[in-house]
């Protein structure tokens, strides 16, 4: 019952706290890519790799009352923190044996340390993996143009990605 | 003339219930819709399971990706002609990706995507770059045009016009489904106007947005929406039916996982059952292979997997309650044991069933650029997200309602022939009541 649910409770305790919808969803991406078990479908929108499916089960889990969503404004923009609440501990906990991975604290915990910018960079990269580094270049300056993202910033994410997947190995 | 220009000599017409006649004049879309690949959609239902519920819901995925093409022939031949925002060497672009968006759909999509962890978006863009009919037609329109038909249904494409109109919050999947839908179930909501909405669409920059004076024809489109997701969609009898299929799935993979020998052997399963589906196999599936299984699966020695089968094809299907997991999670717990002890194998028959299950969503503006709302164009010329200027739209976008239950065979619990006690206590829990 729920498990999908309690692995993005589990995600959440594990960060402590998570702020800004786009993070929450590139943090579960960027680990779903790393291997990690998460079932969500991801498609690509206009922002990225997201997922409808975690936004409804993000809904369901505030509505539950696991977690607790502090909607605040931010530079004329609405921004959303995420914490869990007593009894999404509890919840989760019922569950720790089957949600938790080996080495998933450390890349989530890496992951909530980034900016919302910089891991809609590395999960567009994740997402079109399959090109090459040229092709990837390419088409981030074909989706992501108004993002405008620099040379060194896509460097950067590449140099992420490679030691997330070092840090696994 | 090239490829991508001929002209059919005469106009070819579908007759459609929903958009009267389907028209078609360019010999490629005339083409595309000839191949295999796009003929065996008629043999997979739109709805999948709503059938069982909604019993004219027998539409296929076929009617709708032509219906989806006409829309979007409308919009291009129609409203977008001409104007100044709207580059006309994408119109035929726009046609094939209209007509193929959903071409990568399996039989019962959801459920087989659940259990054997498919994506059909994925296929769709495998049958447009492998070697396939479809690819052999668009590579004769030119070498990269799979690629780029494939870019704007995966929408990764930086025509982001040409994708809104195809898959945004207010496109022509969409509004083709929503009166698809609302046609054949017959319900009397989820109708909308179309005809207006596409009069005042209007091609802006990346976008497709409305005309100001067409706001109430969105907020009817809205409403639509609305009103299918939770009375068709989320249907908890058509969602008890889901329930049933996706545990035959597991079952049936569990077995195979098991050395089970089954007396009917599901040949057409194996390369899922082994997750190395290729793009024949998947092709190869439909619901009438899908019906076969079920059917022959009804006389297996094992009494799950029969069981399920037999409920399925005789729409015996599963009642249910509503559940909060918040406070009732504990519940479950002891519900499990007690199934456990009743000899009932609540791995597949306690199921508990999410809206965020459901592969359909309802409006709700973008927050933090998550998605992109629909916008309305404005006299002066600006735009505004369309909730800040309807109270009907804000009304029932602001306000988050999920929804969760639980379902299991009432008809064994009811059954005092084994058990007694266990299965009383159960009811009670569940607070049944004949």
């Amino acid at each position: 019952m729920l498990l999908e649910h309690a692995k993005l409770l589990y995600a959440l305790q594990s960060s402590g706290e998570i702020i800004g919808r786009k993070k929450f969803q590139k943090m579960i991406y960027i680990a779903k890519k790393l291997s990690f078990p998460y079932q969500e479908k991801f498609q690509f929108h206009f922002y990225g790799p997201y997922s409808e499916e975690l936004t409804l089960q993000l809904e369901e889990l505030v509505n539950m009352g696991f977690v607790e969503e502090v909607k605040e404004k931010k530079n004329g923009y609405y921004q959303y923190r995420y914490t869990l609440t007593e009894s999404g501990h509890e919840f989760v906990q019922m569950f720790k044996q089957k949600v938790y991975k080996p080495h998933l604290d450390e890349c989530l915990n890496s992951m909530n340390d980034q900016s919302a910018r910089f891991l809609e960079l590395v999960s567009t990269i994740l997402y079109f993996e399959e090109l090459t580094k040229e092709e990837v270049y390419e088409k981030i300056a074909q989706v992501k143009g108004s993002q405008n993202y620099s040379k060194d910033e896509i460097e950067e994410a590449f140099k992420y990605i490679a030691a997330l997947k070092e840090f696994l190995d | 003339m090239t490829y991508g220009t001929e002209k059919l000599r005469e106009e070819k017409v579908f007759k459609d219930p929903v958009h009267r006649y389907v028209h078609v004049r360019d010999r490629v879309i005339w083409d595309l819709i000839g191949t295999k690949e796009f003929q065996r959609l008629r043999r997979i239902k739109q709805l999948g399971t709503t059938y069982l519920t909604f019993h004219g819901a027998e539409h296929s995925r076929f009617n709708h990706s032509l219906g989806v093409y006409e829309i979007v022939r409308r919009i291009v031949d129609d409203v977008f002609k001409g104007r100044s925002d709207w580059n006309e060497e994408d119109r035929l672009l726009t046609l094939c990706a209209a007509l193929l968006h959903d071409l990568g759909h399996g039989p019962f999509s959801h459920s087989f995507e659940k259990v054997f962890q498919l994506d059909h978006e994925q296929f769709t863009q495998k049958i447009i770059l492998g070697n396939t009919e479809v690819n052999a037609i668009l590579s004769k329109v030119h070498p990269s045009f799979p690629t780029s038909v494939a870019e704007v249904i995966a929408k990764t494409s930086e025509k982001k016009l040409v994708v809104s109109l195809i898959s945004s919050q207010i496109d022509a999947d969409r509004m083709d489904y929503l009166l698809r839908d609302a046609y054949f179930t017959g319900v009397s909501y989820g109708h909308f106007d179309m005809e207006r909405i596409l009069r005042v669409m209007r091609p802006h920059g990346d976008q497709a947005v409305i005309k100001k004076s067409g706001m109430h024809a969105v907020e009817d489109y809205i409403m639509s929406r609305y009103q299918m997701y939770w009375q068709v969609y989320f249907h908890p009898v058509s969602r008890s039916a889901e329930v049933i299929l996706t545990k035959i799935l597991h079952r049936a993979k569990e077995l195979y996982e098991q050395f089970y020998q089954f007396k009917h052997e599901p040949r057409h399963f194996y390369s899922l059952f082994k997750n190395q589906v290729s793009l024949e196999d998947y092709l190869n599936l439909d619901e009438g292979i899908v019906s076969y299984y079920f059917q022959v699966w009804q006389d297996e020695d094992d009494t799950i997997l029969s069981d399920l089968a037999k409920r399925f094809m005789n729409r015996h299907l599963f009642k249910y309650v509503e559940f909060d997991p918040a406070k009732e999670y504990k519940k479950y717990i002891e519900l499990t044991q007690l199934f456990k002890k009743a000899g009932i194998d609540p791995d597949y028959y306690l199921v508990l069933d999410s809206s965020s299950d459901l592969p359909y969503d309802f409006y709700r503006p973008g927050e933090e650029g998550e998605r992109l709302p629909i916008h309305l164009l404005m006299a002066n010329g600006e735009i505004r997200e369309l909730s800040r200027e309807s109270e009907i739209v804000e009304a029932i976008s602001g306000k988050r309602r999920t929804d969760h239950k639980l379902y299991f065979p009432a008809d064994v619990l009811y059954d005092e022939s084994s058990k007694k006690n266990i299965k009383r206590q159960i009811r009670q829990i569940l607070e049944l009541r004949k």
